[in-house]
C-alpha cells in the first residue's frame, strides 16, 4: 500500500497545499480541535475529532445566495455564485465522511442545491481511520467501520506511517499528484493497529446501541410516545446539538440590508428554536417538547422513511459531549425502546 | 452527600411537603448529567445523582416549575442560591412553591478539561488525595485534580447559601475577590492595549456558533421573547450576516444582564466552543462595584440594584471620558 | 453553473384588485410580458420583496390563463403587509412552481366535484375551479360551497356572481357567518351548510379554509358517508426553501412544500397530527 513516514507529514502537507487549499484538524489553545487552513507550522491534531463537524466545508454556517439592487419599483437580481476552488480536507473521520453522503441525499437530489454541489465537486475528502475511539462514539450503530473510513482517499496511520488508498477517480488523481512522495510498503504494522482498534471498538460503552427498533415504519408509534415529555423536560432549546451535528442540514433564509442593497443569505437553523416553524398566523410546534421530538424523529424515523432506511445520524458523539444538559440521541433511543 | 439528599428528598415527598424534586439525573457516562424533576421515590432511587459532575445550576428551571401545581424541592449549591434569589427578586420564581435545601457546592469537575489532556475513553473518574484517577478504555490515567476543576468553580465567589429552607452540611462563607481571584483575568484584560484586547475578544468570539446555549442557560435571561429571536426587532439573526455580529450578540447580552448577573458561570460552562463569556459579565460586575459600591446580585431579594437606582453619589457619565481609552 | 432554484426571477405587478378589506389579488407577469413560469392547479410560488422577506403563496389563477398569474393574498404578517402596500408597476421576486397539484388530469377527471372553501381558502381552489371550467367536458357536475365572515369578506365575489354562477352545470352555494344587511343568501358556518346541502356521495371533494373549518367540515362529510379517500385539501406551513431541504414544513416525513401542499385525507391520516 502507498505510504509515507509520519515524520514527513510536513512535506506531505506542503506538497498538497502547493496544489490546492488544504484544511486539516488542528489543536486550539483550549485543547479542542478545529479545521484550519494548513500553512507552515500547522500540525495535524491528535484529538479524535473537531468540535464543529466537517459539514462546514460543503454547507457553511452562513453563505450569501443572491444580491438585490432596489431602485424605485425595480429590482435587479444579482447571481453572485462562483465556482468553488479545489480544496482538500485531510483527516476527516469515518463518521463525518458518512455525513457527506447523508447531506448529499438532501442537497444533491432534484432540485440540486448548486451552492452545495460546486463545493462537493471541488472538494477532495481524505479520511483518517480512527485508532482511539472515545466513550461517546457509536458510529458502528449506523454500520460505519471507523477502521475503514470512506472518502475519496482513505488514510490510516500506525504511528510510523500514513497509508493511502484511493476510492474514487478524484482520490486517485490526488494520490497521483503526490506520487513522488509516496512509496509502496508493507502493511503488517497497520493491520496490527487496526486489530487493536477493533478490539477497543467492541468494548465501547455504546457498542450495543442498535437501530433495529427505528425506521420509517415507527412514524406514529414513536411520535405518540409518552417519553417525549420527560426527555425534553430540561432541554434549553439552544442549537448546540444541531450546530455541532454533521448531519443536521436545516437552514434559514434571511435578508440583510447592507445599505447598498439587499444581501440574501442562508444560515444554519435549528428545529430546537422557538421560531423555526413560526408563521404570521400561528405555530404548529408551540412547546419545546414538539421541537425536541422533531429533531429526533427526523433522524430516527423521517429520514429513514424517505431514504431507504438510512438514518440521519452517524454516531460521531458530538451531541453527547456538547449538549449543555447532556440529553442526546442515545438517551432518546434507549428511552423510546423501553416499552 | 448524595445519600443524605436522597433520604431528604424521599422524606419530603413522603410527608407531602413537596410533590416534586428538582435535581440531577445520571447519564450514560460518569459525567453526562441531566437536570431533572423527580416525582417518586423509585425514580429518585434509580437515577438521582449528586457528585463531582452535577455542576448545572437548576435555578432557572424553577421559573417554570414554581408555576406548576404543588411545591417542588430544589437542591441548590451556594452559587445556585444567588441565581434563585435574583429570580425571586425579579418575580420570576414563585418563592412559596419551592422548598430550598442548600447543599455544599463544588468544586465540580469539567469533563472537557480531562479530555483536553488527551484522555479519552473515560469510564470512571475518582479523586484520590488531589489526584484524579481516570479509568479509560486505554487503561488508567491520572491528572492533578485541580487541573480538572470547572472554570466557574476555580474562582468561586461564595460558599454561603443566601437562601434556603433547610441546609445539608455546614454553612460556608462568602469568599473575597482577593481570595477568589475572580477579577484577576478582567484586570489583565483591562491592562491590555485596546488592540490586544480587541484581538483577544475577536479570537474568542469568532469561535461562536450562535447556538444560544449561553443565553438559554443564563438565569438572568428569562425574557419570554428575546430580541434576537424576534423578527420584528430588526436584529434577529441565527447566524452572522457579517463577521462582527457574534461580538455584538454577546456584548448586548452582557449589557442586558448587567446588574442582574450573579456570576454563576453557566454561560462559559455550556459554551461548546469554550469562549470565556463570563469575563464580559465580570467586567460589568467589577465596574458596578467600582462606580456604585460593592454589589452582589442575588445576595438578597429586597435591595435596589445600582443600575435601577439613583443616588446623588452616583458617578457621572463623564467617568467614561475620564477613564478614557488610550 | 445551472440555475439555482433559490435564486428568483423578477415579476412585475400589473394589476391589483382589492377583493375584501384584507385580501388583495395581484396580477404578476415577467418583465418581458407573459407568465414567469407555467404551473398546475394547486401549485405555489415563493414571492418576495428583498429586505422584507419571502413567502409561499398559492397561485390563484388557472394554468389555462396564458397571460398572467394571480395571487390572492390576505394581509396577515410582515411580508403580506408590505405586498398590500404595493402600487401597480412594482417589481417583486418570484420563484416556482413548487409542490404537487390537485390531480386534475388523473383522479379528478370525469368526476363530480364539490369545492368547499372558507375565507381566503378559496384562493388555491380558484385555480382548480377555473381550470375545470375551462376544460368543462372533462368533468361532471360542479358544486361550490363557499363561506366567509361577511359578504365583504367573500374573495372573488364579482367573479363568482358574474361568471361561476352563470355557468351551466355549476351550482354555487354561498354563506356568511352572520346576518347582514343586503344579504339574502344563506347564513351560517360552512360545515353546517355542507351538511344541510347533503351533497351526493358520488362527489370528490376539494376543501380549503381555516384549520377549524376543515376539521369540522371533514367530520360532517364523514357523517354524511364520505370517505377520506374522496377528500383533498391543501396545506400551509412555514417554508423557506420551498424544495424540501430547509427542513421546517414537514408533517411526519412529508414536506408540505414538496410532497404537498395537496394531500388526500387518507394520506394525511397516516401522518402525525402536527399541523
Amino acid at each position: 500500500m502507498l505510504r509515507i513516514p509520519v515524520a514527513k507529514s510536513d512535506e506531505l502537507f506542503a506538497a498538497i497545499a502547493s496544489q490546492q487549499t488544504l484544511y486539516l484538524p488542528a489543536d486550539r489553545k483550549d485543547g479542542q480541535a478545529e479545521y484550519r487552513k494548513w500553512e507552515e507550522g500547522v500540525k495535524l491534531s491528535s484529538r479524535l475529532n473537531t468540535v464543529r463537524s466537517a459539514k462546514d466545508f460543503f454547507f457553511p454556517q452562513t453563505e450569501n445566495l443572491a444580491e438585490f439592487r432596489m431602485e424605485g419599483k425595480k429590482i435587479e437580481v444579482i447571481d453572485i455564485r462562483k465556482e468553488s476552488e479545489d480544496f482538500v480536507i485531510f483527516g476527516v473521520r469515518a463518521c463525518d465522511a458518512r455525513s457527506f453522503t447523508i447531506l448529499d441525499k438532501v442537497y444533491l437530489v432534484d432540485p440540486v442545491d448548486t451552492f452545495y454541489q460546486t463545493r462537493r465537486e471541488h472538494g477532495t475528502v481524505v479520511t483518517m481511520a480512527c485508532t482511539r475511539p472515545a466513550e461517546t462514539c457509536f458510529c458502528q450503530t449506523f454500520g460505519i467501520d471507523p477502521t475503514e473510513p470512506e472518502g475519496d482517499v482513505s488514510c490510516w496511520s500506525d504511528g510510523s506511517y500514513y497509508y493511502f488508498r484511493a476510492n474514487t477517480d478524484k482520490g486517485q488523481k490526488f494520490l497521483d499528484s503526490l506520487s513522488s512522495l509516496l512509496e509502496d510498503g508493507d502493511t503488517a504494522a497497520l493491520e496490527e493497529t487496526k486489530a487493536k482498534t477493533k478490539e477497543i471498538l467492541s468494548k465501547l460503552p455504546l457498542a450495543k446501541v442498535s437501530t433495529e427498533n427505528f425506521g420509517g415504519d415507527k412514524l406514529n408509534e414513536y411520535f405518540r410516545s409518552e417519553k417525549w415529555g420527560e426527555l425534553s423536560e430540561s432541554c434549553l432549546g439552544c442549537g448546540t446539538c444541531t450546530f455541532v451535528c454533521p448531519t443536521c442540514q436545516c437552514y434559514d433564509i434571511r435578508d440583510f440590508d447592507t445599505g447598498h442593497g439587499i444581501q440574501r443569505f442562508r444560515c444554519w437553523d435549528s428545529c430546537m428554536y422557538s421560531d423555526f416553524t413560526k408563521m404570521a398566523h400561528g405555530n404548529p410546534r408551540l412547546t419545546q417538547l414538539e421541537r425536541f421530538r422533531q429533531r429526533f424523529m427526523h433522524k430516527l424515523v423521517y429520514f429513514p422513511a424517505n431514504n431507504n432506511g438510512e438514518f440521519g445520524c452517524v454516531g460521531c458523539g458530538r451531541c453527547l459531549s456538547k449538549c449543555p444538559i447532556s440529553m442526546n440521541i442515545v438517551k432518546v433511543m434507549k428511552a423510546l425502546e423501553e416499552k | 452527600m448524595q445519600e443524605a439528599m436522597i433520604n431528604k428528598a424521599k422524606q419530603l415527598l413522603a410527608d407531602g411537603t413537596v410533590n416534586r424534586v428538582m435535581g440531577w439525573k445520571r447519564g450514560e457516562f460518569v459525567y453526562d448529567i441531566t437536570p431533572a424533576v423527580f416525582e417518586t421515590a423509585e425514580e429518585i432511587d434509580a437515577d438521582f445523582v449528586c457528585d463531582d459532575f452535577t455542576a448545572a445550576n437548576v435555578s432557572k428551571y424553577l421559573v417554570k416549575e414554581s408555576r406548576k401545581e404543588g411545591k417542588i424541592l430544589a437542591f441548590l449549591k451556594p452559587c445556585d442560591t444567588y441565581s434563585f434569589n435574583q429570580l425571586v427578586k425579579e418575580h420570576r420564581i414563585v418563592r412559596e412553591n419551592v422548598y430550598v435545601v442548600g447543599i455544599p457546592g463544588g468544586p465540580k469537575l469539567d469533563a472537557e478539561k480531562i479530555k483536553a489532556k488527551g484522555i479519552t475513553g473515560i469510564l470512571c473518574v475518582k479523586n484520590e488525595n488531589g489526584t484524579l484517577k481516570i479509568d479509560t478504555l486505554y487503561g488508567e490515567e491520572t491528572m492533578p485534580y485541580y487541573e480538572a476543576i470547572l472554570g466557574k468553580c476555580e474562582t468561586c465567589k461564595s460558599r454561603k447559601h443566601v437562601v434556603y429552607d433547610e441546609l445539608i452540611g455546614e454553612e460556608g462563607e462568602v469568599i473575597t475577590a482577593e481570595d477568589s481571584g475572580r477579577f484577576d483575568m478582567v484586570e489583565k484584560l483591562e491592562n491590555m492595549t485596546a488592540q490586544e484586547r480587541y484581538d483577544f475578544w475577536r479570537e474568542q468570539l469568532s469561535k461562536c456558533i450562535r447556538c444560544n446555549a449561553c443565553r438559554n442557560v443564563c438565569p438572568a435571561c428569562t425574557c419570554e421573547n428575546c430580541v434576537f429571536d424576534n423578527p420584528a426587532s430588526g436584529i434577529s439573526n441565527k447566524a452572522a450576516a457579517d463577521s462582527f455580529e457574534e461580538n455584538m450578540f454577546h456584548i448586548i447580552r452582557a449589557f442586558h444582564v448587567a446588574g442582574r448577573c450573579t456570576d454563576c458561570g453557566e454561560c462559559s460552562r455550556v459554551c461548546p466552543q469554550n469562549i470565556p463569556l463570563h469575563l464580559l459579565n465580570r467586567k460589568f460586575i467589577k465596574d458596578i462595584n467600582a462606580f456604585y459600591g460593592e454589589y452582589q446580585a442575588g445576595e438578597d431579594t429586597t435591595s435596589r440594584a445600582p443600575l435601577n437606582n439613583y443616588d446623588k453619589d452616583d458617578c457621572e457619565p463623564s467617568i467614561v471620558h475620564e477613564r478614557g481609552v488610550e | 453553473m445551472n440555475k439555482d432554484t433559490l435564486i428568483p426571477y423578477i415579476g412585475v405587478v400589473t394589476d391589483i384588485r382589492q377583493d375584501t378589506p384584507d385580501v388583495k389579488t395581484f396580477r404578476v407577469v415577467s418583465p418581458e410580458g407573459g407568465k414567469v413560469f407555467e404551473h398546475m392547479p394547486g401549485q405555489c410560488a415563493m414571492l418576495s420583496i428583498p429586505g422584507v422577506g419571502e413567502g409561499m403563496f398559492s397561485i390563484t389563477s388557472s394554468p389555462t390563463n396564458k397571460e398572467y398569474m394571480e395571487f390572492s393574498i390576505k394581509k396577515c404578517g410582515c411580508l403580506t403587509t408590505w405586498l398590500h402596500a404595493m402600487d401597480v408597476g412594482q417589481q417583486i421576486t418570484i420563484r416556482g412552481p413548487y409542490g404537487n397539484h390537485f390531480p386534475v388530469e388523473t383522479d379528478l377527471k370525469g368526476k363530480d366535484l364539490l369545492f368547499i372553501a372558507g375565507g381566503i381558502g378559496l384562493a388555491p381552489l380558484r385555480s382548480v375551479i377555473n381550470y375545470v371550467r375551462d376544460k368543462r367536458e372533462n368533468y361532471g357536475d360542479i358544486q361550490i360551497v363557499y363561506g366567509s365572515r361577511s359578504k365583504d369578506d367573500l374573495v372573488d365575489y364579482q367573479e363568482i356572481i358574474d361568471e361561476w354562477m352563470k355557468d351551466d352545470g355549476i351550482q354555487v352555494n354561498l354563506t356568511i357567518d352572520n346576518p347582514q344587511e343586503g344579504w339574502d343568501g344563506h347564513v351560517g358556518f360552512v360545515p353546517n351548510y355542507v351538511k344541510e346541502l347533503n351533497p351526493s356521495l358520488s362527489k370528490t371533494v376539494l376543501i380549503c379554509g381555516p384549520p377549524i373549518m376543515i376539521k369540522f367540515t371533514l367530520a360532517g362529510l364523514k357523517e354524511l358517508g364520505f370517505t377520506e379517500t374522496q377528500v383533498y385539501t391543501t396545506m400551509e406551513l412555514r417554508m423557506k426553501c420551498a424544495v424540501g431541504k430547509c427542513g421546517r414544513c414537514n408533517i411526519g416525513n412529508k414536506y408540505v412544500c414538496k410532497d404537498g401542499p395537496v394531500f388526500r385525507f387518507d394520506q394525511l391520516g397516516e401522518l402525525p397530527d402536527e399541523y
